[in-house]
Parts: structure tokens; C-alpha cells; sequence
């Protein structure tokens, strides 16, 4: 249980059966009144935001919240399976927990795991994973703008805007977080 | 934050410090001290006090000494100084902060609020050479006067009565809420004629003994202060402070000792008086387009 009073900007709380986490905080009096401690929210699983304010007799639950490290072990044929690093424990994750982010795991890659309840609800990949580029239209060699770009697909599919400089067979680093081109590792 | 914009917005609140010392010494009001630590705390339901070893407090205003040199024939008078409040941390409140309380006796709680403008709109001139002003990215002139009653404001902003919100114990939400944003948009506003529930230290309004002689001051949304008319009554104080010593114990809150000194001074004769109480950091924060009470305070 938290009191109020430790009702701070990060901290992780847990309202009717969800975890939240606070993203603005501001401790507010009203004259001769009582503490209000308001808070800006976002619901962990589904993004929602919230606002609520507590006052300081009240008490709030704590999530059952743990974070870890798991690396990528493979896909099972419907979910995603994960090890443990230290005990090899697996761990299996349905696909709608990853999104999009499933194009970008690799074997052996460490994650970042948010568990509530025993289940996963948050996995944060390596920041930055290298990708050869299969398909895409030939480069314009000496075009170096990045504003402009073309699609182009990784071997798994996951379509990607690159700069027209990219080739078939280039190496690419994508940012994980948001699935976007980061910069040309090497040429084919 | 950098040190220059600290340093700066320190030489602005010594300025504003011998600003408004001109404005009461002008209006013939004595400045006094009174202890910091002391053995009772005014009994409030919500406020805090820090404790200073044994059986003995940090002020968490310096209201019932004050009072009771009003008791003793002191006719005006105001300090500037610390007061204490546990707990209280955020962009407008620190445990320790800079009060700056007046009292003048026969005067009623009008009276004071005119004046109280007055002394703002004065800082103002002194400190910027104008009484208008930004804070936040927004304009303001101290010059701009409103006054309006607690219930109108809870029934024009959010749309219930004051009375009401009091009664289901939603007061305090709608007001930093609802009420609040809408306090002060353009220059002073005074929030005037709490519900007689919320009277505090203040007497009830003679013509409408429904509310309690008791405003606050707003600029910007910002609470800057309190005031009332005071309670002479010793027997109805005594009634209230007990009434909010049960309300803290049975909360388990921190007990307070009952303020003898101060039931002397009721016993003796309070004079019809008005007496407010202005946060200095918060006033300092608006002249100085601070958005942190950190940036006007040093420590």
C-alpha cells in the first residue's frame, strides 16, 4: 500500500485491477483546506490517460510490478518464446503484446520485460537493431538528402522509409522504438 | 535552474521587501516580531505544524501572537518572517516559506481587502514601475480589482453551491479544480464569504450569518492569501479550536496543546479587527514571472 504522501511523477500504482503510472504530479492546499495530491495518469496496458486527485488519508495499492531481463529464444509458431538469462526459464508472449516491435527481434537479443501479474505487458528491445534491406527500388547514388525517402522491406517483410541513397543488400540500423530508419551500417 | 536568474530574482524580492515595509510604515502600521517556536499551534484542521523538541512548535503563522497584541492595545501592525507547515512541497509550497501578516484594528474585512490592493498594486509600481504585469505568458494589472463571493464563484465556475459542495465534502476538490483556474484572470480577485462551516478564525457576516467574514486573494489563479474579520468571541473560538482538536485526534493526527496565551488574550478583550495573512515567496513568485516558489527563495 502507498499513502498519498508518496504519490510522485514515475511512481507505479495499481487502481480497480490495472496498473498506472503517474506522469505529472503537483501537491495542491487550498487555503485552510485539505493536502489534494493530483495526478496525471497512463493506464501500462492500454495507454489511456486518467486524471485523479487523493487526498492524504488515502491509502492506494501497489501493482505487483517486477522488471527483467529476457533474451529473444523463438517463435513457437504462435507466440514468442523468451529466456531467462541466468535460470533459462521461458516465458512465452502472445504477438499482441509486441506489435510491430516482433519484426525486429533477434535471436539471442536481450530485452527489457515490464511483468504485472506475472504477465508481460511491456518489452523494450535493444534501442537500435541492424537489418539488411531486400527489396527496394535501386539507389540514386550521390543523393545524400535524408528528408526524402522510398519504402523498402527487412527480410522479414516489415516495410521501412529509407533515403533514396539505399541500395538492395545495404545494412540498415532501424530505431526499435519506432520502427523508423536510423542511418546506413554498410553498403551492399 | 541557473544561479543568474536566482540572483536576480533575489534583488527583486529584497526590493519587494522594502517596497511593501514603505507601504505599512507609511500607513503608520508597527512592524513586530513574534517567537517562531512556540508551545501551541493555532488549532486548524489541515494545517501541520513542524514540531521543535520538546512539547514545542515551529509557528505555522504567527496569528495568535499577533492577536494577542492586539488584545494588549497594538492598533496595526504587520511582520514579515518563516512559518512552518509539515508536509507541504510542490511548485508553490515549501515547510518553510515567508509570511507576511497585518492586523489593524477597527477596521472590517472590506476595509482590508481595499487595502490589501492597494499594497499589491503599490509593489507592483515600486518593483516594475507599473502595476501591470506577465506571469506564466499571461497579462495581469494589479489595478484590476474583483470581488466576488465564494458561492457565486462555485456556482458560476463549476456549476454548484458552495453550500452543498461543503456539505458532500467535495469543497476542497472543486475548489483547486474548477474554481481556482478562474480566480484572478486578469488582476486581484477576491474571494469573499466562505460557507460558516469554513470560518476559521473569522466572525460570521452580521447581515448573512449563512458565511463567514473571510476572504482569500487571487492573482493568476494563484492563492496569495487570507484574511478575516476576526472572532472576539472567547467562548465561540473555544468552541471551534475544540471542535478542531477532536476533528485531528480523532484523524490521529498530531496532537496540539490548547493555546492559553491566546484564551487569555480572548478573555482579556479582542478589539473589532481585520487581520491577513499574504504568502511573500507567492507575491514574489508573480512580480518576478517565477512559475516555482525554488526560483525566489534561496534554500
Amino acid at each position: 500500500m502507498y499513502s498519498a504522501s508518496d504519490l510522485k511523477k514515475g511512481l507505479k500504482i495499481e487502481i480497480d485491477g490495472a496498473p498506472w503510472q503517474i506522469t505529472e504530479f503537483e501537491f495542491c492546499k487550498p487555503g485552510k483546506g485539505t493536502a489534494l495530491y493530483r495526478c496525471r495518469m497512463k493506464n501500462m496496458i492500454t495507454g489511456i490517460g486518467m486524471e485523479k486527485t487523493y487526498r492524504p488519508t488515502d491509502k492506494i495499492d501497489e501493482p505487483n510490478i517486477e522488471e527483467r531481463e529476457m533474451y529473444y529464444s523463438y517463435f513457437d509458431g504462435q507466440n514468442y518464446v523468451f529466456s531467462d538469462p541466468t535460470t533459462y526459464e521461458e516465458m512465452t508472449v502472445d504477438p499482441a503484446v509486441l506489435g510491430d516491435k516482433a519484426y525486429f527481434l533477434i535471436e539471442e537479443s536481450l530485452c527489457n520485460f515490464v511483468i504485472y501479474n506475472d504477465e508481460p505487458i511491456e518489452i523494450s528491445l535493444p534501442t537500435f537493431i541492424e537489418k539488411e534491406i531486400v527489396e527496394t527500388e535501386p539507389g540514386v547514388r550521390g543523393d545524400t538528402a535524408t528528408n526524402v525517402t522510398k519504402p523498402a522491406k527487412i527480410d522479414n517483410g516489415y516495410e521501412i522509409q529509407v533515403p533514396l541513397f539505399i541500395n538492395q543488400g545495404d545494412i540498415v540500423k532501424i530505431d526499435t522504438r519506432t520502427g523508423a530508419y536510423a542511418e546506413r551500417v554498410s553498403k551492399a | 535552474m541557473s544561479t543568474q536568474t536566482l540572483l536576480r530574482n533575489l534583488r527583486t524580492r529584497s526590493a519587494l521587501l522594502r517596497a511593501v515595509r514603505d507601504f505599512f510604515y507609511a500607513g503608520e502600521f508597527l512592524e513586530i516580531e513574534t517567537p517562531v517556536k512556540i508551545p501551541a499551534p493555532a488549532p486548524e484542521e489541515y494545517i501541520e505544524s513542524v514540531t521543535a523538541g520538546q512539547g514545542e512548535f515551529l509557528r505555522t503563522s504567527p496569528e495568535l501572537a499577533m492577536k494577542e497584541l492586539l488584545s494588549l492595545g497594538v492598533e496595526k501592525m504587520f511582520q514579515i518572517g518563516s512559518a512552518f507547515r509539515a508536509g507541504e512541497f510542490g511548485r508553490k509550497h515549501r515547510e518553510e516559506f515567508t509570511i507576511l501578516e497585518y492586523y489593524a484594528s477597527g477596521w472590517d474585512y472590506r476595509q482590508l481587502a481595499d487595502f490589501t490592493a492597494r499594497m499589491m498594486q503599490f509593489a507592483a509600481e515600486k518593483i516594475l514601475g507599473k502595476s501591470d504585469f506577465v506571469f506564466d505568458g499571461r497579462h495581469f494589472d494589479m489595478a484590476c480589482v474583483e470581488y466576488i463571493t465564494v458561492d457565486e464563484a462555485f456556482r458560476k465556475y463549476a456549476g454548484v453551491s458552495a453550500f452543498e459542495a461543503d456539505k458532500d465534502n467535495s469543497f476542497d476538490e472543486v475548489m483547486v479544480l474548477k474554481v481556482e483556474p478562474n480566480l484572478g484572470k486578469e488582476g486581484i480577485t477576491f474571494l469573499c464569504d466562505y460557507p460558516a462551516a469554513r470560518a476559521s478564525l473569522s466572525r460570521l457576516s452580521r447581515s448573512n450569518p449563512l458565511v463567514a467574514e473571510r476572504w482569500e486573494v487571487y492573482v493568476g489563479g494563484i492563492e496569495l492569501g487570507n484574511a478575516f474579520g476576526e472572532l472576539t468571541d472567547a467562548v465561540e473560538q473555544r468552541r471551534r479550536f475544540k471542535e478542531a482538536l477532536a476533528f485531528r485526534a480523532s484523524c490521529g493526527m498530531l496532537p496540539y496543546p490548547e493555546p492559553e496565551a491566546f484564551y487569555a488574550a480572548l478573555d482579556r478583550g479582542l478589539p473589532d479587527s481585520s487581520g491577513c495573512a499574504i504568502g511573500f515567496d507567492r507575491l514574489t513568485m508573480l512580480l518576478t514571472d517565477s512559475n516555482d516558489i525554488s526560483l525566489v527563495r534561496f534554500g
